[in-house]
């Protein structure tokens, strides 16, 4: 097995009293696409700072492409793509430009830096944009952009910290489509996400965070049979009643929990654990039964709602 | 193919390790930046800068210097007025033009753009970016007073063939205020405290024996005036200009490179205690 490109352990970040970041381990493998999924808050972000050589860690080891951050940040990021979660586009300068100056900050030559930006702006789906300012381009736009300029220096590794909040579904599905197409390529992705479809979509594995720890790790699929039933039955009865009625479904199902909104029964077979419950006598307003996700794995271990 | 170009690790290798980590030798890439948003955006403003202090030399010199006449400088040399307050000019658009850039400009880009956080997250380093930003502030000064220069040769104000060396003297208080000024602007988190440094450079501009020679104040306020920056600018370029040369100007140029010097210092370590935590 190659070395890991990443490497984390006991990771530790205190601004003061307070630790953001409080012990977290991870490896991450050349190739592999590794998801930090959790509310925000988690610290997932503080995170990815450290790992893109711009935060120092209060204890415990960091190892980025063999190097350790505090001592070769520049070494470092020369070889990272990073995508910040609130964009910071050069607003001054024209969508070509910001490729072709950001290559220059990693003391690339004028000429190679403008071939890549060209065959970028191709990737980006930004061709006919390339003199438009930055300010007129959509939000799906804005972020393609981030990610073609973080591409600049042909990082090793990218980073994606949020890489698709604030887009419409559509955007998205563009996005997801560009980073699906970089994993194919053979480029190491670490995204965070609070959105369980996207680290489905992304992650061939991920960890579960929440207040700076870890609460579970591996492949999508495994943390669901690990934490979840293969199918979840979702029923409402109105706000006021569901958890007068919860009461009285214990024993349908493997589990339950009770939302607000909600009831959530986990089972094998969603539709038998409905027909138990009509035949009880009691009739939902509405029924859904949907396969298990990274959510429902979530709420197994935190007892809280991903988005709050 | 990795990010890295040879010229990167040959020259960051010879750096000792904790400079190695502020500096990749590459404040040209954010020059070239700041070039490249001027050039698309800002010129405008840069050519109104160009004009005021001219605007000045000639409602001052040529206008009201009709009415006062001549000057007895402080070596006792009789020059017009034109003359006299020429090279304090001279001095006040490098200032204008250093501090233009290194205050509003940079205060923008701290608290709006997030451009040092984006440049930050590349191989440059906080001393790249400071000397970066700086420098272009600082040729931004240089184009003013080159600019300004060329007007006093032609309306016959530069008396001494010394004059040639004011063009370094005000490269150098171009820095000197760049620099200072990016470092006090790191500091500021409000547009109240971004209007203390307008407050400041007024008077300084207007009481620098810019206008009348610094004798007509009582000796307190001399030194007062002596310990700000500017009057040591006006001090070296009108010495030049109106060729009364002595070794103590290099007073005035010592003050000038500690400026600046402690505005890279400054600079660079709060930009890496900003976006390096």
């Amino acid at each position: 097995m190659p070395a890991p490109v990443i490497v984390a352990r006991d990771l530790v970040k205190r601004y003061g009293e307070f630790a953001a970041v409080d012990g977290i381990s991870f490896e991450v493998a050349p190739g592999e696409s590794f998801g930090l999924l959790g509310p925000n808050g988690a610290g997932k972000s503080t995170t990815m700072r450290m790992v893109g050589a711009v935060s120092t860690r209060t204890s415990g080891e960091l190892s980025i492409l063999g190097l350790d951050p505090d001592a070769f940040g520049p070494e470092i990021r020369s070889q990272l793509g990073v995508v910040p979660q609130s964009d910071n586009l050069d607003t001054e300068l024209r969508v070509r430009e910001n490729l072709l100056v950001y290559g220059r900050y990693f003391g690339l030559s004028g000429k190679l830096v403008a071939k890549r930006a060209d065959e970028l702006l191709a990737f980006a789906q930004l061709e006919e944009k390339g003199k438009a300012k930055v300010d007129s381009l959509s939000g799906g736009m804005k972020r393609r952009l981030t990610i073609a300029r973080a591409l600049i220096n042909d990082p090793s590794v990218l980073l994606l910290d949020e890489p698709t909040t604030g887009l419409d579904p559509q955007a998205r599905h563009i996005l997801w489509d560009r980073l699906f197409r970089l994993k194919e390529e053979g480029t190491t992705l670490l995204l965070t996400t609070h959105y369980m479809d996207e680290a489905e979509q992304l992650c061939d594995r991920l960890v579960v965070v929440d207040k700076g720890a870890i609460m579970a790790e591996g492949t999508p699929a495994e943390l669901i049979r690990r934490y979840s039933s293969r199918e979840v039955l979702e029923v409402r009865f109105g706000s006021d009643r569901n958890v007068e009625v919860a009461e009285r479904l214990s024993g349908i199902g493997e589990r339950a929990e009770v939302l607000p909104d909600r009831i959530l029964i986990y089972s094998d077979n969603g539709e038998a654990e409905l027909e138990r419950i009509t035949d009880a006598g009691l009739h939902p307003i509405t029924s859904l039964v949907r396969r298990s996700s990274l959510e429902d794995v979530f709420l197994r271990l935190t007892g809280r709602s991903l988005i709050e | 193919m990795s990010g890295v170009t040879e010229r990167d690790l040959v020259n960051s290798a010879t750096l000792p390790r904790p400079v190695r980590s502020l500096y990749a030798g590459n404040a040209r890439a954010v020059m070239l930046r700041g070039w490249r948003a001027t050039r698309s955006t800002n010129w405008l403003v840069v050519v109104s800068g160009f004009f005021e202090p001219i605007f000045y030399l000639l409602a001052m010199g040529i206008g009201l210097g009709t009415l006062v006449g001549t000057v007895t400088t402080a070596s006792g040399q009789e020059v017009s007025y034109a003359a006299f307050i020429a090279p304090a000019l001279l001095a006040v658009a490098a200032m204008n033009g250093a501090i233009y850039d290194s205050t509003w400009n940079v205060y923008f880009k701290m608290q709006f753009t997030k451009l040092y956080e984006g440049m930050l997250s590349t191989s440059l380093g906080p001393l790249d970016v400071a000397l970066g930003e700086i420098l272009l502030a600082l040729l931004r000064g240089a184009l003013y007073a080159v600019g300004f220069q060329l007007v006093m040769q032609a309306l016959g104000l530069n008396l001494s063939w010394w004059a040639i060396l004011a063009l370094p003297a005000v490269l150098l208080i171009a820095f000197g205020f760049a620099s200072l000024g990016m470092a006090v602007t790191s500091y500021m988190k409000s547009f109240q405290q971004m209007d203390w440094i307008n407050f400041i450079m007024l008077p300084m501009f207007l009481f620098s024996a810019t206008f009348y020679p610094l004798t007509v104040y009582p000796e307190w306020l001399q030194g007062v005036i002596q310990a700000l920056p500017l009057w040591h600018g006006v001090e070296l370029v009108r010495g030049l200009t109106t060729g009364d040369v002595g070794w103590d100007m290099l007073w005035h140029v010592l003050y000038y490179v500690v400026m600046a010097v402690v505005g890279v210092v400054f600079t660079t370590r709060r930009l890496r205690t900003l976006f390096l935590d």
